[in-house]
C-alpha cells in the first residue's frame, strides 16, 4: 500500500515507550514513575478528567516540555527528534499563509524545498485540493481542522502526538474528521487526548485511563474491530459502556 | 457573504457621507461665529477671507507644505526603521532588551518639545534638527507596539514550529515576525498621526521655511487668515498621509481580519 498519507518508509514505525515519567507542577505530584508502552503502529487514546495531567504528558512525549524524571523513547533505539508530528486542540493554522503553505509549513521551517505535489495529494485526500490558495480565514473549522490534519500528515512521521484534535468540532464535522484521521494514520504509533468516549472508542485500538491524585494509568481496554467503527457498532458500544464506568467510577 | 456585498454600497456612502457633512457643518458654524458674534477678523477670520489666503499665498504654503511633508516622511523612515530594529534588539536578546528600556522609558520622560531648542542649536535651522525631532516622536510607538507584538506570539504557534524542528531564526523569521505585524503596523498608525507635530515643533523653534515657520511669522504679523489657511494645508496632509500609510498596511496585511466591521456595525 503507498497511497498518499501513508507511511512513505515501508518498513514499520517502532513503538514508543513513556518510561518512568514524573512530573511536580506548582509543588503538587501530578503523576509519578509512569509507564506507557504505544504498541508499534497501534492507535493509543488516552482519557481521563480534566487536569489530571493528560497534555502534560503527550507534551513530555513530544518533547516540549521535561519531565522531573523518566525518559521517552522509540522502540528502535534512534533518537526521537524529528520523528513526531504533534497535533493541537486548536488548528494552529497561521493565518497570513495560504492553505498549501500551511500543509508544507514543516519544511519551510526547516529551510528545505517545500513538495507541493504531495501537499496537493494530502489536502485532496482531506477534501480541500480545491482551496489550496485559500486563507485559512476563509475556511470553516471544519475545514480548518482537515488542514491541520493534512499538515500532520506531510509531515510524514512515524509517531503522531493529538491533544483533543477534534474537540471543537459540531457533532457531524467531527464524525467526518474522525474518519478521515483513522484512515490516514493508520499503520503510524498515535496517541491521542480525548474527552469523548465515542470519539475514543471510535478511532483507538486501545484506549488508557488516566485518574487519580498522583495519576495512573487504569487497565488498557482492546476495542475489536478496524477504525473507524461504526458508532453504533455493538461491540463499540459495549466498549464504551465499559469505558464511561471507568471514567465516572 | 453576499450580505457583506449588498451592504457596501451604503456603507461606502455612509463613509464617505459622515466626514463630508460634519466638515459642511463646522464650516456653517464657524462662519456663523465670524459674522455674528462680533469677534474681530485678527482673532477670528471668516472661511472666505481664509480661502482667499490659501489661494493668493498657495504659492508659499506649496513650498512650505513640501518641507514639513519631506521633514515628515524621512522622519517617519528613519524613526519607523529605528524603532522597528530596536524592538527586535530586544526580542532577539534580553540583556539588549534590559539595557535598551530604561532608556526608551527616559526618552520618553523629557518631553519632545523641551529638546526642541537643543535640537536646532545641535543639528541647525535646516531640514535634519526637524527630522530628528519626529523620529523622536515616533520611536516610541512602533518600538513598544512592535516589540509588544513580538513579545506575544501566540505559545502554540512557536510550540508547533519547534515540534517541526525550527530554528531560532526560522522562529524569529516565519513565525513571530509575522505574527507581529498587525502590532507594528498599529504602532505605525500612531507614528503617522503624531510625525506631523514633530516637524512642526521643530520648525517653531528655528527654521527658515515649513508650514510651521508660515503659522509662526503669519502670528507675528497677525495675519491670522494666513495661518488658519497654514493650519487647514497641515491637517489635509496629515489626514492624506495616515490613509496613505493606512491603505498601504491594509494591502500589505490582507490577511488581517477587517476592522470595519468591527467599527461599523451599521
Amino acid at each position: 500500500m503507498n497511497a498518499v498519507g501513508q507511511p512513505r518508509d515501508h518498513a514499520a514505525p517502532p513503538s514508543l515507550r513513556l518510561l518512568g515519567l514524573s512530573l511536580r507542577y506548582d509543588g503538587r505530584v501530578l503523576f509519578a514513575d509512569l509507564s506507557l508502552t504505544i504498541e508499534a503502529g497501534r492507535f493509543v487514546v488516552l482519557l481521563g478528567p480534566s487536569g489530571v495531567g493528560k497534555s502534560s504528558l503527550l507534551r513530555i512525549a513530544a518533547g516540549l516540555a521535561a519531565p522531573d524524571s523518566g525518559r521517552v523513547e522509540a522502540g528502535d533505539g534512534r533518537p526521537l527528534s524529528g520523528r513526531i508530528a504533534y497535533m493541537g486542540q486548536q488548528d494552529l493554522l497561521f493565518p497570513w499563509a495560504s492553505v498549501i503553505r500551511n500543509v508544507t509549513l514543516g519544511d519551510r521551517l526547516r529551510g528545505a524545498r517545500p513538495d507541493h505535489e504531495r501537499a496537493l495529494s494530502l489536502l485532496e485526500r482531506v477534501g480541500l485540493a480545491d482551496r489550496a490558495a485559500a486563507l485559512p480565514a476563509e475556511l470553516s473549522g471544519g475545514m480548518r481542522q482537515r488542514v491541520a490534519l493534512a499538515r500532520t500528515l506531510y509531515e510524514d512521521r512515524p509517531f503522531v502526538l493529538m491533544d483533543e484534535p477534534f474537540s471543537a468540532l459540531d457533532t457531524v464535522t467531527r464524525s467526518r474528521v474522525q474518519d478521515l484521521a483513522a484512515e490516514l494514520l493508520s499503520g503510524r504509533t498515535v496517541l491521542m487526548i480525548t474527552h469523548d468516549p465515542l470519539e475514543a472508542c471510535r478511532l483507538g485500538d486501545v484506549l488508557v485511563v488516566l485518574a487519580g491524585s498522583p495519576a495512573t494509568l487504569g487497565p488498557p481496554i482492546a476495542v475489536p474491530g478496524a477504525a473507524p467503527r461504526p458508532p453504533d457498532d455493538p461491540e463499540l458500544l459495549r466498549t464504551q459502556g465499559r469505558l464511561m464506568r471507568m471514567l465516572t467510577g | 457573504m453576499s450580505g457583506r456585498a449588498t451592504h457596501r454600497p451604503t456603507y461606502r456612502a455612509a463613509r464617505v457621507g459622515r466626514p463630508l457633512v460634519t466638515l459642511g457643518g463646522l464650516l456653517l458654524a464657524w462662519w456663523a461665529v465670524s459674522r455674528f458674534a462680533g469677534i474681530p477678523a485678527y482673532l477670528l477670520p471668516d472661511p472666505g477671507s481664509v480661502a482667499v489666503a490659501l489661494w493668493t499665498q498657495r504659492t508659499l504654503l506649496a513650498w512650505s507644505t513640501l518641507t514639513t511633508l519631506t521633514e515628515t516622511v524621512l522622519g517617519l523612515l528613519i524613526g519607523t526603521a529605528l524603532g522597528g530594529l530596536c524592538a527586535l534588539a530586544m526580542v532577539f536578546s534580553g540583556r539588549i532588551r534590559r539595557w535598551l528600556m530604561p532608556m526608551l522609558l527616559l526618552s520618553q520622560a523629557v518631553p519632545v518639545f523641551a529638546l526642541a531648542p537643543l535640537l536646532v542649536l545641535w543639528f541647525g535651522f535646516g531640514i535634519a534638527s526637524k527630522v530628528v525631532m519626529a523620529v523622536l516622536v515616533i520611536f516610541f510607538p512602533v518600538a513598544a507596539s512592535f516589540a509588544d507584538g513580538l513579545a506575544r506570539t501566540e505559545t502554540g504557534w512557536l510550540e508547533l514550529a519547534r515540534t517541526m524542528g525550527a530554528s531560532p531564526a526560522s522562529l524569529l523569521l516565519r513565525v513571530r515576525l509575522p505574527a507581529a505585524l498587525p502590532a507594528f503596523a498599529s504602532g505605525l498608525r500612531v507614528a503617522t498621526a503624531v510625525a506631523p507635530i514633530g516637524a512642526v515643533i521643530g520648525e517653531w523653534v528655528g527654521a527658515a521655511s515649513g508650514l510651521g515657520y508660515v503659522m509662526l511669522n503669519a502670528n507675528a504679523r497677525i495675519q491670522t487668515d494666513l495661518m488658519f489657511a497654514a493650519l487647514l494645508v497641515l491637517a489635509t496632509m496629515t489626514v492624506l498621509l495616515w490613509t496613505l500609510v493606512d491603505r498601504a498596511l491594509r494591502w500589505l496585511l490582507y490577511w488581517v481580519p477587517d476592522a470595519q466591521d468591527d467599527r461599523h456595525p451599521a
